[in-house]
């Protein structure tokens, strides 16, 4: 189909903003009277607060006041509090204090006097599921989403016959399988087997999480930085114990996410309550890149193990995994769950079976990062289809095309309960992709030696969920013409919630220059949107916006008839006119509509609104009722199935054998996003998700030190991110451009894979130069490749985690 | 810049200011001078402020005591940024991120880690680029200070790198770009048709975590020789 605006580049409108310095985060808010919060942070890694003396920090000049934890809600364990009576681990806020300056604040926070006792504490799941092993928790090592808080200890037997190098399986709290797994492995042709661990990783966000607040007239009104407007309301709200319609919210922009923002987060409802104690005075809690690293949260990390059996032509016939995830101090976000399901999309195994056990750690709690799971997935299990690709004797693409579901995925299964999913084409982006790198030819030399330096190529591929529905769209036409169209999505910076904003304009036929798009907080009357996480903005907001926009166009062929006679069939949109289809004299203008549609009340203009929509969206139309020709609906369009985003990558590099530095010459990024809504921005995604999957691959990480719990890399140049200096000075991207049926434009979002495909690939290249050495751990480190290049034994144990 | 070349972030510079001299032009050639220190002394140094003028014997055993500019402890400091004198009370051990975000409400200047390591807070001094965050505000005193906010025209047209950064996409969240920006209009100004190693080179000091590098070199590249 023939769009005006879809598929087309545009410049999103906060970018000059951006670039000029006046987009304001939220450190950038300034409110006369503003007093600073500093943090007591804990320094044990597992403790009770016995006692808190205030007395000295009082007497610091310029202190204003302090939050204690008792002052707070404490959540059931192990959820994350705002302020900790029991930290569980090393930089978790336990006391808060406001003064005057930040100078004052922090030397009141040095002045407080604390007594702590410390606890039983571990950084490793493992040793925590030993007989007799530390717990995190008072009371249990085990939790998560719709699992239970309890204690789970693995047998002296389950350790003991698994030995140092296999991952022992015990007692799993989530089992699935389907088909025959083990009669399936009878009939494999090869078997590969591998346990493998993958370390956490911290977000590092360039913007710490600063949140600044105050009240007033009993409004809360706050500045935070959070990945979605509308989406992170409802949980601030019940965090600062207020009524959703008493908050004043600004989020305009956000300084990176990437999951660790995804809505709204204790330390974001910190300066709200500091203010309420200082009667309603402004109170900025800036946070500092090592507090961003205590309370940013991070990638779960895994202790894994797989099993897959392939028949002889490649074809994925069984496949068994079971993971440890490394859950954190709360109850973290289902990574493991997700293990699961990226494996049986990716690889469409026949047969699999699932298990999986998140244990808590006292560790940063863990939170969503870009392709949580599923991400880890790629990095853990594509060097294992390259080894069985190695072991049948077939090449390394082929094996991934022999699996990987394609040509729309109608026969693609998804998850535990094997349903189907909206699209795939995977297959053909694998496909789209080895043509444009040259695959067949570069693969030839691929693994050759010159001097010290091999060449090697490889392939990746990677998988997340990428849509949801059922949220709400708003869209407004002001009596001047001009389309205001409403959108809750956050301003995470891959510019979707303007690209889903163009849908609208789409719909009614608008110059875009015509179009404003009210965002960033809740002055401008924001609709229930989905957050700006998931990968999923492309897809759910594309609806949303489809059906407000849709509405408003029934309004705009409703009212013509009613003032020249027909009906609305008779009219149809053109050029910002309503236009009789047989007498193009009967016209009338949207900004008459609109003019009109005010005149009339009602539905037109947002007196009554559909019972259906969520009661935000309810309160942002009353807010402009009586303004324009309103269009307001909830996403009620049919949805069966999955949304899958699919995304490959191919990657030469060339490794120096001596000095275990490689260099990566040659990046092409290759997604499975449905229709492509905004080229421009989506290779903006695709080689921006690759830069940060090769950090992942193979730089960053967390290290706590066993002894004391302490972390070992909080700052941004103890877990490097890449540099300019580190990756191609281009890189390839591409798309399918297949469009999804089940979305009116065709779109999918794929945020996500983007970066697994590109990390899995860089470590699969590193494995063939190194002649097919699995390494079975990610991030591999330079010194990882050094040791396996002089054939020296690694210097960590093979199940070891959060270490060197 | 001087004998000692432009102002390096990896090289430890002392707290205090060097001693001022007055140029050929009569221009302070206010250096930044190299110091035998390290960044743990240094941060001391800046910690223990107050007394660092008086003590710097005491903290900085070797630094001699001639170096202690009586103008230091001067709290009231004249800063040009960009373009306008402004004239503001600074204790000695703040930083010109802090003084720029907190005291002038120029808060295009961002502060991403606070150590030099990400360079958010890249700003230019005398048309060097310069982490601000890692920068005591009493020793850019006579330099002219350019922030993101000043890049652009006085007309509000913007710099040939801003227009190319929209054009190329080049910032994602945003958060890094006014560091982005302000490094390449630096470069661009020492050198106005860069290669792109050359421009990789400049700009590998300013982190971006969205991985939006091969836009915003792009970008740079886009702009050189319209700069």
């Amino acid at each position: 189909m023939a769009y005006k605006l879809i598929g087309k580049n545009f410049t999103p409108p906060d970018l000059e903003a951006k670039v000029t310095g006046a987009a304001r985060y939220a450190e950038d808010f300034r409110a006369d009277g503003m007093a600073f919060i500093r943090i007591l942070a804990s320094p044990m890694p597992h403790a009770m607060v016995k006692k808190i003396e205030l007395g000295r920090a009082e007497k610091v000049p310029g202190f204003l006041a302090a939050l204690t934890p008792d002052e707070v809600k404490q959540p059931t364990l192990p959820g994350q509090p705002i302020l900790a009576a029991e930290p569980a681990y090393v930089g978790q806020p336990i006391v808060a204090i406001a003064a005057e300056t930040e100078q004052a604040a922090e030397d009141a926070v040095a002045a407080i006097e604390i007594e702590l006792e410390p606890l039983p504490f571990c950084v490793d799941p493992l040793e925590s599921l030993r007989p007799g092993g530390p717990n995190a928790h008072n009371g249990g090592n085990v939790a998560g989403r719709r699992i239970e808080f309890q204690e789970i200890k693995w047998s002296g037997k389950d350790f003991a016959l698994a030995g140092e190098e296999t991952l022992p399986k015990g007692k799993p709290v989530v089992e699935w399988a389907f088909g025959d797994v083990d009669n399936a492995f009878k009939e494999a042709a090869v078997v590969v087997e591998e346990s493998m661990v993958h370390a956490s990783n911290a977000h590092h966000a360039m913007e710490p999480r600063t949140a600044a607040a105050y009240w007033e007239n009993g409004k809360c009104h706050v500045w935070g930085s959070t990945q979605s407007t509308a989406f992170a309301q409802p949980a601030l709200a019940r965090l600062i114990g207020i009524e959703l319609s008493d908050l004043v919210f600004v989020a305009e922009y956000c300084g990176g996410g990437f999951g660790g923002k995804a809505t709204s987060y204790p330390l974001m409802a910190l300066p709200a309550l500091m203010s309420k104690k200082l009667g309603g005075r402004p109170c900025l809690a800036r946070v500092s890149r090592a507090e961003e690293y205590y309370n940013g949260y991070a990638r779960a990390g895994f202790q894994a193990w797989a099993r897959f059996g392939f028949r002889q032509d490649g074809r994925l016939i069984a496949a068994d995994v079971f993971v440890v995830q490394d859950l954190g101090s709360t109850s973290g976000f289902p990574d493991a769950d997700n293990v699961g399901n990226a494996t049986s999309i990716v690889y469409q195994p026949e047969n699999m079976r699932f298990r999986a056990i998140p244990v808590l750690t006292n560790t940063v709690p863990k939170g969503a990062q870009r392709g949580p799971g599923e991400n880890q997935t790629a990095n853990m299990f594509e060097p294992l289809m390259d080894k069985a690709a190695r072991e049948l004797g077939i090449d390394r693409l082929a094996i991934r095309l022999a699996n990987a579901p394609g040509g729309g995925g109608k026969d693609a299964r998804y998850g535990a309960e094997q349903g189907p999913v909206t699209s795939a084409y995977l297959r053909d982006a694998l496909e789209k992709g080895a043509e444009r790198f040259n695959w067949a030819e570069r693969v030839k030399a691929s693994g050759q030696r010159n001097g010290s330096k091999v060449r090697a190529v490889a392939v990746g591929q990677a998988y997340h969920s990428a849509g949801r529905n059922g949220f709400d769209g708003l869209v407004r036409i002001t009596p001047d013409g001009i389309l205001h169209i409403h959108t809750g999505v956050g301003n995470l910076g891959t510019f979707s919630y303007a690209s889903t904003s163009r849908v609208a304009a789409e719909v009614l036929g608008y110059d875009w220059s015509r179009c404003t798009i009210e965002r960033g907080g809740t002055a401008r009357s924001l609709p229930w949107n989905l957050g700006q996480f998931g990968s999923n903005t492309s897809f759910t907001m594309s609806r949303t916006n489809y059906v407000a926009a849709s509405d408003a166009r029934d309004k705009l062929l409703g009212l013509a008839s009613m003032d020249l006679g027909g009906s609305p069939d008779d009219y149809d949109l053109v050029d910002e006119h309503v236009v009789h289809k047989s007498n193009a004299d009967l016209r009338v203008s949207f900004a008459d509509c609109a003019k009109r549609a005010i005149k009339l009340g009602g539905a037109f203009s947002g007196q009554e609104v559909p019972e259906n929509i969520n009661p935000m969206t309810k309160a942002a139309v009353a807010a402009i009722a009586g303004t324009g020709l309103i269009g307001v609906a909830k996403d009620n369009l049919a949805k069966e199935g999955v949304v899958p985003a699919l995304s490959a990558g191919f990657i030469e590099i060339e490794l120096d054998l001596e000095t275990g530095k490689y260099e990566i010459l040659d990046f092409l990024g290759v997604a499975d996003c449905g229709t492509v809504m905004h080229p421009q921005g989506l290779a903006a995604q695709v080689r921006g998700g690759a830069v940060m999957g090769f950090g992942l691959a193979s730089t960053e990480r967390h290290i706590y030190d066993p002894a004391y719990g302490r972390p070992g890399a909080r700052s941004l140049h103890q877990a490097k991110p890449h540099t300019y200096l580190d990756i191609p000075a281009e890189m390839g991207w591409d798309a399918v451009d297949q469009a999804d049926p089940q979305n009116p434009i065709g779109a999918k979002g794929v945020g996500e894979p983007l970066e697994g495909a590109a990390s899995s690939a860089l470590i699969c290249a590193i494995s063939e130069a190194l002649g097919g050495y699995m390494f079975n751990r990610t991030p591999i480190v330079t010194d990882m490749i050094i040791n396996a290049a002089a054939g020296r034994p690694q210097s960590h144990k093979p199940l070891q985690t959060n270490c060197e | 810049m001087d004998e000692y070349g432009p102002y390096d972030p990896t090289v430890d510079y002392g707290c205090e200011p060097a001693i001022r001299e007055i140029g050929p032009e009569g221009k302070d050639t206010l250096t930044w001078k190299p110091l035998n220190m390290s960044r743990r002394d240094f941060i001391r140094g800046v910690v223990c402020s107050g007394v660092v003028i008086a003590g710097a014997a005491y903290i900085f055993p070797g630094v001699p005591n001639a170096r202690a500019d009586a103008r230091a402890v001067e709290r009231l400091v004249s800063l040009t940024v960009n373009g306008r004198k402004r004239q503001v009370e600074v204790p000695p051990n703040e930083t010109l991120a802090h003084t720029l975000r907190y005291r002038l409400g120029l808060t295009g200047t961002k502060i991403g880690c606070n150590r030099a390591e990400c360079g958010a807070c890249t700003v230019m001094a005398d048309d060097t680029a310069i982490y601000a965050c890692s920068t005591l505000t009493h020793r850019v005193r006579g330099k002219d200070i350019v922030t993101v906010e000043g890049v652009a025209a006085p007309d509000g047209t913007l710099h040939p790198v801003q227009q190319a950064f929209i054009d190329e996409i080049g910032p994602q969240c945003g958060f890094c770009t006014p560091g982005q920006v302000v490094t390449a209009v630096a470069l661009l100004k020492k050198n106005p048709n860069p290669t792109v190693d050359e421009a990789r080179l400049a700009m590998s000091g300013n982190l971006c975590r969205c991985g939006a590098y091969d836009h915003y070199l792009r970008g740079v590249m886009k702009a050189a020789g319209r700069a």
